[in-house]
């Protein structure tokens, strides 16, 4: 990987929020002047993205970049890595979710922002149990075994599973798995689900099923999408966003965002340098 | 729609909101009501043995002087010592290592580095799984029949050799697994730079891979035999004496003598209605915990010496 | 090497002389030495197995079985003497109740709390202080639980006796605490971070991860600690054998001495118990069935890890 990405932001300095797009109206979700920390060590700086309703926004970038690590932020999910430290501000329906209040609603946070991980976790309970167990400690009110067919079924998975539902989880396939994860993101009834590298642990058959998925899931829900892949980023998402990795003083690795944009710019006709060499395969 | 909480975000629009009653007080209280029960469930053993200590310190303070350490078993409480006992197990200790610790690192060396995954070495692993299962009692038994019956010429039945025997056997699969764990942690690396050289696999484990273990092999050694010296049960199955007033020859004939351990005689004077026996036994306990603190220190000192040269 | 032109020329090769022949011998003769001593395990196992089925089966040859299970009572030393095990089975089933209703709950709510709240420094100071009180010999106990737990409770309840089942079964059940608190924490940690976060991620608050979703995970690991700690409390001697007492009477009531099978063989052996007599065989009749009530559980624990592990990568 080159070290020397061109246009590299000054240290210290804040960029204003990246060059060329402005930000809409029906954001939901706005990240502003976001650093994370580990410790002393800065590991995302001064990110500033606006994530738009009821579209796909996919994270792209070299490995150790902050992607994942800015995603976490979304869901406050940082706040159980001993040490971790978010500075900035991260607003979810105009709320900033590090404003102290949220500290004991964090759960709350996270059930109206849901999340789907790199390798499927399944819980070691049947499947219907899996769906369940989200709705029932958020004290869904509904009909349950409803919401478990209709998550499912959302999930594309129904057909698969409904003769089978007392099931393990653990007994699906790998593809089958993850769908089960996102069926139980779904089940709480989320506005964003947050979406870290879905993909990067199944084959290409199951890659392709939850892409589909995740163009029908669009009309409901804001998905935002952490992938190695660009393929992937220029096939699902409306919007990218494009991180770089710089080496700090400390010897350290420090992501930043480049550039953000509708995907078609980023992947055509790309403003920053760094961007066009990344997304044309050339350093990554 | 109307819910008892209050909105957590102005917009907060959609119909399906309403369906969830997150009751975050109430989860979070019973978060802190769990926490304090583990936490108190975690305290209370350490409780209970803070106590258990104080009041073993309280009773037998007081009989504890050098008398008491030099002097035989009596009939009188007051004149009472562990001599006798002391030395017993101190004998059962030696011998006990001697046999076991060359069975078990042998055992150990070659489940790790000579066998493969076959049949022979899975029945080895299932079956030091299940002798962990079985009752120290039961050794008791094997050893009474095996060592004191059938081996009586050798042993002289009822005597220090059987005591060691037996209990050898009840921490061989302690040891066995405790090598094969110190064996795992090096590196395998090591082993096949010896190979590279033409060493053969014996001259790569007694130059390189032994030597690297070792610390971590006692380790484990000296925790199964501090399990050993605590032992009671097997050695009076297999007919241990509670009444022993001499001295066994530091000799090959010593290991046919009958003999007594610490444990033996505690059990012993608990078991006595007399308040100044049960003192001599708290006092007993007093000589035994210190004999099983200096054991596990040196087991501790290995430990952290061993880590720090890694 | 050669290259460099201040290095020594390389030695012949006639400079040496391995003797692979010895060697190949000392690598075979180790390796049939150790798989030897290997064997001693299986040995031990065999050697147990044999002697209680040659004893226990003399025994019956004097004894009928369907005495040994339908005597009510246990005297094997009167001139009349009755067999009838379950007196002593019915103790060791009292003691292990009390003892394992101490010790689950209270080994597994401390292997939570290990795993999942103590801070590291704190971890790093309360493991070792529950080996100590692994470490602490059971005759030990048995002091305690009758020289200080008995006349403790005493204060409560007036009608608890010298000795009882119920302080036995206490201080039992403290002292496998560790044993439990420390396999359910190797099973409650080697659950993947990446599970809790998910359910994290739902909005599950710590407890609702931990009983939701790390417990069954760790069910297999939980339930064979579990099983290994009842198969201790059943086999335990001396605590039973000094603050149970000696007087084997059927009945399930823990303020009054009883007799469990292990305090049995203990009596017995501390008596006259020639090799060939029946008082000999009653030794190893009670020995085998003690025997078979660890291997049940021991078989039930295999089966139930082996269906119900779950493999995480």
């Amino acid at each position: 990987m080159k070290q020397d990405p061109i246009n590299q932001p000054l240290s210290g300095q804040i960029k204003p929020p990246y060059s060329g797009y402005t930000s809409s109206k029906e954001a939901i979700l706005q990240a502003e002047k976001v650093s994370v920390f580990y410790g002393s060590y800065l590991a995302v700086r001064d990110v500033f993205l606006d994530i738009e309703t009821n579209k796909i926004t996919a994270f792209i970038g070299p490995s150790g970049c902050g992607k994942s690590t800015l995603l976490r932020c979304f869901n406050r999910l940082n706040d159980l890595i001993l040490g971790a430290r978010v500075e900035g501000s991260i607003k979810f329906q105009g709320e900033n979710l590090y404003d102290k209040k949220f500290d004991r609603k964090i759960e709350e946070v996270r059930r109206r922002i849901g999340m789907v991980f790199q390798k499927p976790t399944p819980f070691s309970k049947s499947i219907y149990e899996n769906i369940a167990f989200g709705a029932k400690i958020n004290g869904y009110q509904g009909d349950m075994d409803e919401l478990v067919e209709r998550s499912l079924r959302q999930a594309a998975l129904w057909d698969e599973v409904k003769d089978k539902l007392k099931q393990s989880g653990l007994s699906l396939s790998g593809g089958q798995q993850q769908r089960l994860c996102i069926a139980r993101a779904i089940a709480v009834q989320p506005d964003v689900i947050l979406m870290d590298e879905p993909c990067s642990a199944l084959d290409p058959i199951s890659t392709l099923r939850i892409e589909d998925l995740l163009h029908e899931l669009k009309e409901q829900y804001t998905i935002v999408i952490v992938t190695h892949n660009m393929q992937q980023a220029s096939r699902v998402s409306d919007m990218t966003a494009f991180f770089n990795v710089e080496p700090t003083d400390k010897g350290g690795r420090m992501g930043y965002l480049v550039e953000y944009d509708r995907t078609e710019v980023i992947f055509q006709s790309p403003k920053e340098e760094s961007t066009r060499e990344y997304v044309s395969g050339r350093f990554g | 729609m109307t819910s008892k909480e209050p909105k957590l975000f102005a917009n907060e629009s959609s119909e399906s909101d309403s369906l969830f009653k997150a009751s975050l007080p109430f989860r979070y209280n019973l978060d802190k009501v769990f926490a304090i029960v583990t936490w108190a469930a975690t305290l209370s053993g350490l409780i209970v043995l803070g106590i258990l200590l104080i009041d073993i310190l309280i009773d037998g303070f007081s009989r504890l002087d050098w008398s008491f350490i030099t002097s035989y078993p009596s009939r009188r409480a007051a004149s009472a010592g562990i001599l006798s006992p002391l030395v017993g197990s101190i004998w059962i200790l030696v011998v006990t290592a001697l046999i076991a610790f060359p069975l078990g690192v042998g055992a150990g060396i070659y489940l790790e580095e000579y066998s493969n995954d076959n049949w022979f070495t899975r029945l080895v692993e299932i079956n030091i799984a299940n002798l962990a299962a079985v009752p120290s009692i039961i050794y008791g038994l094997l050893g009474l029949q095996v060592f004191v019956r059938w081996f009586q010429p050798i042993t002289n039945g009822r005597s220090i050799l059987s005591g060691a025997l037996t209990l050898a056997l009840l921490i061989l699969p302690i040891i066995i697994i405790g090598t094969r764990e110190a064996l795992r942690t090096v590196p395998s690396s090591l082993r096949q730079a010896g190979f590279a050289l033409g060493a053969t696999r014996w001259q790569v484990i007694r130059e390189h891979v032994f030597p690297l273990a070792l610390p971590g092999i006692l380790t484990g050694t000296i925790l199964a035999l501090s399990r050993a010296i605590g032992e009671t049960a097997p050695l009076i199955v297999i007919g241990a004496l509670t009444f022993i007033t001499f001295l066994p020859s530091i000799s090959p004939q010593g290991l046919q003598s009958p003999f007594t351990v610490l444990p033996i005689q505690i059990y012993d004077w608990v078991s006595r209605p007399q308040v100044e026996f049960h003192n001599n036994a708290a006092s007993g306990i007093i000589v035994l915990m210190l004999l099983l603190l200096v054991m596990n220190a040196t087991a501790i000192f290995l430990r952290n010496k061993f880590q720090k040269s890694r | 090497m050669s290259t460099n032109p201040s290095s020594p020329p390389s030695p012949s090769s006639d400079l040496f002389r391995p003797n692979r022949q010895l060697s190949k011998w000392v690598e075979l003769v180790v390796k049939y030495i150790f798989a030897a001593f290997a064997l001693i395990s299986v040995a031990t196992t065999i050697g147990i197995v044999l002697t209680l089925i040659f004893e226990t089966v003399e025994f019956f040859g004097d004894v009928p079985l369907w005495r040994f299970l339908t005597d009510r009572e246990w005297t094997p030393r009167f001139v009349n003497p009755q067999y009838g095990i379950f007196v002593l089975i019915s103790a060791t089933l009292l003691t292990s109740a009390i003892a394992i209703s101490v010790a689950l709950p209270i080994g597994l709510l401390a292997a939570i709390c290990l795993s999942e709240y103590a801070p590291p420094k704190v971890r790093s100071w309360l493991k070792p202080a529950l080996e100590i009180l692994a470490g602490v010999p059971t005759v030990v106990f048995g002091y305690f639980a009758l020289l200080l737990v008995t006349p403790f409770l005493q204060n409560f309840i007036p009608a608890l006796q010298g000795f009882n089942a119920l302080s036995a079964g206490l201080v039992l059940g403290v002292s496998i605490i560790p044993l439990v608190a420390s396999l359910s924490e190797d099973a409650i940690y080697a659950i993947p971070g990446s599970l809790r976060q998910g359910a994290y991620a739902l909005g599950a608050t710590k407890r609702e991860t931990i009983v939701g979703v790390v417990l069954p995970s760790a069910l297999s690991g939980i339930v064979a600690s579990f099983v290994l700690a009842i198969s201790r409390a059943i086999g335990e001697t001396m605590i039973v054998t000094i603050a149970a007492g000696q007087n084997p009477q059927m009945g399930l009531n823990p303020f009054v001495p009883v007799m469990t099978m292990t305090a049995y063989i203990v009596q017995a052996s501390l008596g006259d118990t020639p090799a060939g007599s029946l008082a000999y065989r009653t030794l190893f009749a009670v020995g085998m069935t003690l025997f078979l009530l660890t291997l049940v559980l021991n078989i039930f624990s295999f089966w139930f890890v082996r269906k119900f592990r779950e493999t995480y990568e």
